[in-house]
């Protein structure tokens, strides 16, 4: 029996919050919608963890959906890559439901919020079946699974302005998504399989064609639009401003990680870096972009009189920090990458979330509306200046391990121009948090109204959850940064 | 004394921040608690004295944060005199700074003791660091413990003080500090401080140690070179008290401690010599000894000019330390407990005179001394001290330096650092001269008289110490033995 | 290059030729129609370029539909395209549901679907908002200059101030 649900864990991740979300819509009240969701999520971060435990001792773990062997049935293969990526979204959700009760609460309909959790568990399926896929088309669907779940999540924002920020999303999410479907067309078309081991296998002979490079430059763009690479970012700064508090720290914190775990993927594991980086100048164009995004996202966020929209073009500058790691094609640069995925997103979560609990208590959150707010609302205050630092990257913070490894990998290849890059990203990371800091502690509150206590225990602990995660990864990183750099190792060997 | 108990001192700060917050309530058992704190962890520190002198180096490692870079403390010379000063001089500023604060008072008086006792802990964790990560670590733990510090009052003057101090800081240590550790690592493989220093086998050039060396210097903010210097006096806008630990002796002290221990234990002081590639950063110490020195002499602020006079004297440590030579390393290893010394007791008295007086401008003190006596003839002692006249102890560091510069044959650099010891009798002895010798402003009521009693003892004994290590310099000597002239 | 090669090129592509000018057209109205649901019915074109490709994909020339009848040895169409495409619809016809639906939500709060009208009703009070927002910052910027200008003016009586204060910190 136990052997049994052990040998079936890896596709439950996918199952649970799939037939979980229509009960959400069935008890059709939000109490129950809202402990379903909790259920389900830590039973993910449960069986995650068992899975992470297993692959960390017994290697790779392949399950085959339906007793159809790969490359013709359609296989969840689990590695120490996605591992890692698989227990970042669970853990996230899962503190996610402690967060979202009084946060939701707050900010929909109550009628309308067992809606909110199915949606949500529709997320989290969508963006567990990306990362444990080993079949491509399967993962356009869960891609699109996810994407259509945070376009109604998103839309659920208070203002209206949620609502075109959410048609906004939909519009160039499904264009990224339908120049996905082409290149992966185009690989099928020239292998014949859509497993992508399989497909990696049968590459290296047409990998000379033009069809295999537009393939190529088609699913680059198409993940790119889905991650919020610059210049096809302009959509993440309106749809993590108005989405809900809840979705924006789950969101932020876990989809544009998983889209970018997948385009690691498609290069290394399907194509391969020597075919990617090598024979094309993929590597020169990415590395860019990121230098563009990091800098531009910094500056763009530094104007921003909105705490959340500041923030989101936070999020587009450390997702140039990211692309800059993979771009190297090096194992470090794929070490840092992995692990900014992973740090990044624990911080931004905490930082959403900190903004999230400041936004309950003033229900709004421009600069002015948080002003003075260091004195009342202490705890939510300081989470919001710990995660502030470890986006900044000071040491002991997680965020102070992925800039360390950043700069080792682009002053191994000799890249002083980039390490320089980097150092100005994070200086002026400096400004716009202290920005926000300086508005919390040194501010006379805009009004007067006695307000004095803080946000709900619950908002307030998973926020510190988050925080110490974080603090506790900058301390003790090796653990990280082994699994990290075992996977790199992993990447680089099967593509080489 | 087991090398365990390393980090339990290190943490004992921290710990003890947790009691004197809960302890806020009662003023006096949180100040206590301060108090024995600081002496138990002087006390353990002490401990290590006899196994360091022989020449032992306790070292004790906690875990590995990343692959190759583990959280380490290693105790050797330098940093054991640095932290014995540290924890000293926490013990008697802790008196002074009940009797300030209570004297002034201020708000958020626990705030302050926690932040107080939180900096020292990081202070005593650069002292320890073994290794360049833990160093780092500690360095910006300090930066930011102290930030609430500066801005302890909490106005816009406070706000736009505590910009440049965390900005000059934050950017000098991010931007300089952390890719030359980066760059150690993938030069040398380590990043763990070595007798001899790591450099000597990367086949490194002049010019490239030359720029590492440079960043590095620059990264530590903290050694206010110029022209990263300017947060030392915005940092001013705090209390007294903290300028006078923190702004004179912890946080300074900590800048110019690394770089005499990436002088000693990075590039190792034979290799610097052979390749002169702590020359330019030598012409710039002098630049900022000189510079410094005479920007003091501009301010009428009493503070401010101390603040100046700081820059100036943190930068004869960095010249002991680029000289390259182990006389210099001797020099500027003293001139930190020297200047410590002095330097808080000048803090010390700005502060009882504020206290007593609201007085904060050196052209508003005159004629006081007779009303605080005791207040300026420890000023006057400690000024002596700081231009180096016997029978005060500044007169050894400087001794001491001079020597490794003749040694080292920079004859300029013995130039200089006569024409500073000139600019500092103007500076300072202007101040103790005004006090007694010139005729009180009119509108000054006769009545004043000393700061209470926990603001003049603490001064009055580091006016004493600073004729103690005068006649009893042997500590030291022994202390830093391996530098020392055989 | 001859007009033999061009005509084959063309000719024997045409099935691409097709699906490109499709899509262009999709992608075309995406970019330049105001009216959202316009957009949406250009996003549409441009999914279902791609199903026709894929469809287009598994055909063969002269072959028959992929049905397994006795003794059959008949060319017949390649069927994982098609069968891929069928989940590739479902996905575009959900897209297009929820697209219409917000469409008809942003009807609702914004009493227009042009883009244009939709996005000034959001400018002008994103301008007038970030306006205010500056005028706040001025206002209680001012307001802290001038509370510690009283501060500096009478140091005695800032410190009598802070005392008050202390013992309020010292009691919470």
């Amino acid at each position: 029996m136990i052997t049994q649900f052990l040998s079936q864990m890896p596709v439950l991740l996918v199952v649970l919050p799939l037939l979980a979300a229509p009960v959400c819509v069935i008890v059709h009240r939000a109490a129950p919608a809202w402990f379903i969701y909790a259920l389900i999520s830590w039973a993910c971060f449960a069986i995650a963890f068992l899975l992470f435990v297993q692959v960390r001792i017994g290697g790779p773990i392949s399950y085959i959906l339906g007793g159809w062997p790969p490359p013709f049935g359609i296989e969840l293969r689990l590695d120490a890559l996605n591992m890692l990526v698989v227990l970042l979204v669970t853990g996230i959700a899962a503190i996610a439901s402690i967060y979202a009760r009084a946060s939701i609460a707050a900010e929909i309909p109550r009628e309308r919020a067992y809606l909110f959790y199915a949606a949500l568990l529709l997320c989290l399926c969508g963006l567990l079946g990306i990362s444990i896929t080993g079949d491509a088309f399967n993962l356009f669907v869960f891609l699109e699974i996810s994407s259509l779940s945070s376009y109604s999540l998103i839309a659920m924002g208070a203002k209206r302005r949620a609502l075109l920020s959410a048609f906004q999303y939909l519009i160039m999410g499904t264009i990224g998504g339908t120049f996905l479907l082409i290149g992966i067309g185009f690989l099928y078309m020239m292998t014949g399989s859509l497993n992508m081991a399989d497909i990696a296998d049968r590459l290296p002979a047409v990998s000379d064609t033009r069809t295999v490079e537009a393939g190529l430059a088609f699913i680059v763009i198409g993940l790119s639009l889905k991650f919020a690479l610059f210049p096809l970012h302009i959509w993440l700064p309106n749809a993590y401003t108005y989405a809900p508090s809840a979705v924006s720290a789950f969101i932020a914190a876990t989809a544009t990680k998983v889209a970018v775990y997948a385009l690691i993927r498609f290069l290394f594991t399907v194509f391969g870096a020597a075919y990617a980086f090598g024979q094309l100048p993929l590597g020169e164009v990415l590395m860019v972009l990121a230098v563009v995004a990091m800098l531009s996202g910094s500056v763009a966020a530094i104007f921003q009189t909105d705490v959340k929209r500041l923030l989101a073009w936070s999020s587009v500058a450390q997702m140039g920090y990211i692309v800059l790691g993979l771009s190297m094609a090096s194992a470090t640069g794929l070490t840092a990458a992995l692990a900014h995925i992973v740090n990044h997103g624990i911080i931004k979560g905490a930082l959403f979330m900190a903004a999230g609990a400041l936004f309950w208590r003033m229900r709004a959150i421009s600069i002015n509306d948080v002003a003075g707010l260091g004195r009342r609302m202490p705890l939510t205050a300081a989470a919001f200046v710990v995660a502030g630092l470890a986006l900044i990257g000071v040491p002991a913070t997680g965020g102070f391990i992925s800039k360390w490894l950043l700069l080792e990998a682009v002053m191994e290849d000799a890249h002083y121009g980039l390490a320089a890059a980097i150092l100005v990203s994070s200086l002026l990371s400096v400004i716009y948090i202290g920005r926000v800091v300086e508005a919390l502690y040194f501010r006379d509150p805009a009004d007067n109204d006695g307000k004095t206590a803080e946000a709900p225990v619950s908002m307030v602990a998973a926020t510190w959850v988050l925080v110490g995660a974080s603090v506790a990864l900058g301390l003790y990183a090796s653990p990280l940064v082994e699994t990290a750099e075992r996977a790199a190792a992993g990447l680089l060997g099967s593509g080489a | 004394m087991n090398a365990l108990w390393l980090p339990l001192l290190v943490a004992l700060p921290a710990v003890m921040s947790l009691v004197v917050a809960i302890s806020g309530r009662w003023p006096n058992l949180r100040e206590g608690v301060s108090v024995a704190t600081a002496l138990a962890l002087l006390a353990g520190i002490a401990g290590f004295i006899g196994d360091v002198t022989a020449g032992g180096r306790p070292s004790f490692t906690l875990f590995e944060i990343l692959p190759g870079a583990s959280l380490t403390f290693t105790l050797e010379p330098i940093g054991l005199l640095f932290a014995m000063i540290a924890s000293g001089l926490w013990s008697l500023t802790t008196v002074y700074a009940a009797g300030y604060m209570r004297g002034n008072a201020e708000h958020a008086q626990t705030r302050f003791f926690v932040c107080f006792a939180l900096a020292i802990s990081a202070a005593i964790g650069i002292a320890f660091a073994g290794n360049l990560m833990t160093l780092f670590i500690f360095y910006e733990m300090l930066t930011l413990s102290t930030y609430p510090l500066v801005t302890h009052h909490g106005d816009a003057e406070s706000r736009d003080g505590g910009r440049v101090y965390l900005g000059i800081l934050l950017t000098t240590s991010i931007g300089f500090f952390l890719p030359a550790i980066v760059a150690t690592w993938l030069l040398t493989g380590s990043i763990t401080f070595t007798d001899g220093g790591l450099m000597a086998g990367s086949g490194l050039g002049a010019l490239g140690a030359g720029l590492l060396y440079a960043l590095f210097l620059y990264g530590t903010g903290k050694a206010a070179l110029m022209p990263f210097h300017r947060w030392l006096p915005a940092a001013m806008v705090a209390p007294t008290p903290v300028s006078a630990l923190l702004h004179a002796v912890a946080v300074v002290k900590a800048g110019v401690f690394i770089v005499l221990k990436l002088t000693v234990y990075v590039f190792g002081v034979d290799f610097l010599a052979e390749t002169g590639a702590s020359q330019p950063m030598m012409w710039i110490a002098t630049i900022t000894v000189l510079g410094a020195s005479l920007i003091a002499m501009t301010k009428d602020n009493l503070k401010a000019r101390l603040a100046y006079s700081t820059v100036s004297q943190l930068s004869y440590i960095v010249l002991g330390a680029t000289m390259a030579s182990s006389l210099g390393i001797l020099g500027g290893s003293m001139h930190i407990a020297m200047h410590a010394f002095a330097k808080i007791t000048l803090f010390f008295c700005a502060g009882a005179i504020y206290t007593a007086t609201h007085r904060k401008n050196v052209s508003d003190l005159d004629g006081l001394g007779y009303a605080m006596p005791i207040t300026f003839s420890a000023f006057f002692i400690a000024s002596l001290s700081l231009i180096g006249i016997p029978p005060m102890g500044g007169i050894w560091s400087k001794w001491y330096l001079m020597e490794g510069a003749a040694d080292a044959g920079h004859i300029a650099i013995i130039l200089v650092l006569s024409l500073s010891s000139l600019l500092n009798i103007v500076y300072l002895l202007e101040i103790p001269t005004r006090a007694f010798f010139h005729n009180p402003r009119p509108d000054t009521p006769r009545n004043w008289q000393e700061a209470p009693w926990a603001c003049v003892i603490p001064l009055s004994i580091t006016a004493a110490g600073c004729i103690v290590w005068f006649l009893y310099p042997l500590p030291f000597t022994a202390l830093l033995s391996p530098w020392a002239p055989q | 290059m001859s007009l033999a090669t061009i005509a084959d090129a063309f000719f024997g592509l045409f099935n691409y030729w097709i699906v490109i000018v499709l899509m262009m057209i999709g992608f075309y109205i995406v970019i330049s129609h105001d009216n959202l649901v316009k957009k949406l019915i250009g996003l549409n074109l441009f999914q279902t370029s791609v199903f026709i490709f894929y469809i287009s994909m598994g055909k063969i020339a002269g072959s028959t539909a992929p049905i397994l009848t006795e003794g059959d040895d008949a060319v017949y169409a390649h069927p994982l395209p098609h069968v891929l495409i069928l989940t590739a619809i479902v996905v575009g016809v959900a897209t297009m549901a929820l697209g219409l639906a917000l469409v008809v939500r942003i009807h609702e709060a914004y009493g227009s679907i042009e883009e244009d009208d939709v996005l000034a009703a959001d400018f002008e009070t994103q301008d007038s908002e970030a306006a205010t927002e500056r005028a706040r910052q001025r206002s209680a910027e001012a307001r802290q200059q001038a509370g510690a200008r009283d501060d500096a003016d009478d140091g005695h009586r800032a410190g009598g101030e802070r005392a008050d204060d202390g013992h309020g910190d010292e009691r919470t």
